[in-house]
């Protein structure tokens, strides 16, 4: 794989550059550590590789297909293909990482799977990997997500979860990572914890990477001839790292990561991580984050449930450093406007998350030229009683 | 005191208290010094309070975030330290990010001006400790408190054994804080460490919060630290000198 080029690059003990590492409580010590000195080797396996492949082919329905959005183009007078990650089984990304991880875990002889989830998705997609696999699944998720996606918590329910209401801070998705670090600490012999972005401590941030690059792989022997832009909408930047990852290289291949602005950035009802926060520890990383002055966690705010998150995965935040990667905003109206669109021109009711990409659309000037990709990271159907709630129009 | 001098000298089962400063008023601390010390307490740990404190259960979570509310700051906490004329052993326990923001430095410097000895930073894993800290922390002549839980192998304590200045803070069982109830079941891991025969002395922190506890946990190291249970004790108290009088009584009892 990619590990000796830059970009991918970590240290060995997980930085890339200044950010990430494991800043872990020593209750971890010994799970990270497991983790940190087998994942590239199960992973890499040829019998690993074997089962992943064929789940993601069978199973999931991988590749997914690029499309070209002939009637987008028109209307941005460009050239818009999309990575149809919304065909996924269970509807986003997040399954590709899911399954990924709970082959891995079966090979560390674990038999109990915790997972978070804001959106749901990686919630549904956890469930959806222990069902098929007959494994324990316990979800948490932030009081206020159980709420505004309730329909994927009745497929964890369905799907045989335990999900477990997250009550403290702001009830979202940093809440929902806080206490599922604390059951992993609880519970550290059987359980793995599969988490649902390229966030936390060492080795999680390249373990998901690696498992989501499945989706630049693809972009390349789909699209001969290259795109000019790569957009992603980024939460904790699992969907992006996997569209970008095989092009980091590629200098002549443009990559836009689009962080939810919420309320706007000066709104402090936000959650544009990188335009607005700075150095520091979250969920076991160094990365950057939104904090005051004192070193408290400022709670986001998103409309969409899996961007509203104060962090940001560590590779992003080098991405950012290094300035490969341009990193802007869009607004919750913004982003309803776009899947508003999007749905109009094409028949795709996207992902909230995704949105936020195709609003990236508006932002720019687009040459006719132009071969722009959007990684469409999941559908829309989760979001329908906000999308009527909020129609813009 | 110092830390070190204290675990050289007594030969009695120390006894130290776990607070959040900030809680639950947040000009609380100076009045829980003087209590803690006139009381009997061996030594103090002062919780620095964090939004997002990944190691603690539900109590110290709620007063983590009382004081926050109350509006507790690292600054404000070495102001009160400074007007507080206690001289009882204090460490200060808290998330790294908090004393990052304040800047190591800085923050080392100001706890040795206000009488800090011992700094307990659970996500600061000894590796990078060494890497990036070390120099600053002993150029204050800090003692930098490492953990061992019963899942550490033998070969990790040893290896935290030597580079441990003043005690091994021993966590009782895997978890966050003050979720179980005793300490009786880690009969077995406390039998270990006591076999070990570190160069280091060994406190037991987590799920100690009776008499019974306290004795169990000093029959096996050098003694025990409460927590959860001291914070339950004094939450809605209006009285914080004789209900922190009472509760080291009752303990010791
Ligand atoms: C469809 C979809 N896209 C994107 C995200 C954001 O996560 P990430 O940035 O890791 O891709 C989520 C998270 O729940 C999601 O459900």
């Amino acid at each position: 794989m990619n590990k000796e080029k830059t970009s991918n690059h970590i240290d060995n003990e997980g930085f890339y550059g200044e950010f990430g590492g494991a800043f872990i409580p020593e209750m971890l010590h010994p799970n990270i550590e497991e983790l940190k000195s087998s994942y590239i080797n199960i992973i890499e396996a040829e019998e690993f590789q074997k089962e992943f492949k064929e789940l993601l082919r069978n199973y999931v329905g991988r590749p997914t297909p690029i499309y070209h959005a002939k009637r987008l183009s028109e209307h941005y007078q460009t050239q818009i293909f999309l990575k149809r990650e919304d065909l996924c089984h269970t509807g986003a990304h997040k399954i590709n990482n899911a399954l990924g991880q709970i082959l891995l875990a079966q090979k560390l002889n674990k038999t109990r799977i915790i997972a978070e989830t804001g959106a749901g998705q990686h919630g549904v997609a956890t469930a959806t990997a222990c069902a098929l696999m007959g494994m324990k699944c316990v979800v948490y998720m932030g009081a206020v997500d159980v709420e505004r996606q309730a329909p994927n918590v009745a497929r964890m329910k369905m799907l045989g979860a335990e999900v477990i209401p997250v009550e403290s801070g702001s009830k979202t998705l940093k809440d929902a990572t806080n206490e599922a670090i604390r059951d992993w600490i609880t519970n550290p012999r059987d359980t793995h914890y599969i988490i649902g972005s390229v966030v936390g401590p060492h080795p999680y941030p390249d373990l998901v990477a690696r498992l989501q690059s499945v989706i630049s792989e693809e972009i390349m022997s789909q699209m001969p001839e290259e795109p000019s832009h790569i957009i992603a909408c980024v939460g904790g930047g699992s969907n992006a790292i996997g569209a970008f990852y095989h092009f980091l290289d590629k200098e002549q291949v443009e990559l836009i990561g689009v962080e939810a602005a919420g309320k706007g950035i000066h709104s402090n009802e936000t959650a544009a991580t990188l335009t607005l926060g700075n150095t520091g520890v979250l969920h076991a990383s160094m990365t950057t984050l939104l904090q005051t002055k004192d070193g408290q966690v400022i709670e986001p705010h998103s409309i969409s449930a899996g961007l509203d998150y104060p962090g940001i995965g560590p590779q992003h935040a080098h991405l950012h450093q290094n300035k490969r990667v341009k990193y802007v905003s869009a607004t919750d109206d913004e982003a309803v406007k776009a899947a508003f669109l999007l749905t109009q021109k094409e028949g795709i009711i996207p992902a909230l998350e995704s949105a936020h990409a195709f609003a990236y659309l508006e932002q720019q000037k687009w040459k006719s030229t132009d071969r722009v990709l959007i990684n469409l990271s999941g559908r829309g159907d989760k979001d329908l009683s906000t999308y009527t709630k909020y129609n813009p129009y | 005191m110092r830390l070190e001098e204290l675990l050289k000298q007594e030969t009695k089962p120390l006894l130290s208290i776990y607070f959040s400063a900030g809680f639950p008023q947040i000009d609380s601390l100076p009045v829980l010094l003087e209590s803690l010390e006139s009381a009997g307490a061996d030594m103090v740990e002062i919780g620095i309070p964090y939004s997002d404190p990944i190691s603690d259960g539900p109590t110290i979570q709620h007063s983590n975030s009382i004081a926050l509310e109350n509006g507790i700051s690292l600054e404000l906490i070495f102001q009160q330290l400074e007007s507080s004329s206690t001289t009882i052993p204090k460490i200060m326990m808290g998330y790294f990010n908090s004393i990052l923001q304040f800047g190591v430095e800085a923050f080392c410097e100001r706890c040795s001006e206000t009488g800090i000895t011992g700094i307990i930073l659970p996500d600061l894993p000894l590796e990078i400790y060494q890497k990036k800290y070390q120099k600053t922390f002993e150029k204050h002549q800090l003692s930098f408190i490492l953990l061992i839980t019963p899942e550490t192998s033998e070969e990790r304590i040893r290896l935290i054994d030597n580079h441990s200045t003043s005690f091994i803070y021993a966590v009782s069982s895997a978890g966050t804080t003050g979720t179980k109830k005793g300490i009786q079941g880690a009969k077995k891991y406390l039998q270990k460490i006591q076999s070990l025969n570190l160069k280091t002395p060994v406190m037991v922190g987590f799920n100690i919060s009776r008499p019974e506890d306290f004795k169990f946990a000093s029959k096996y190291t050098r003694g025990g630290i409460i927590g959860s249970a001291f914070i339950k004790h004094i939450e809605n108290s209006n009285h914080l000198s004789q209900d922190t009088h009472q509760f080291i009584k009752y303990i010791k009892s």
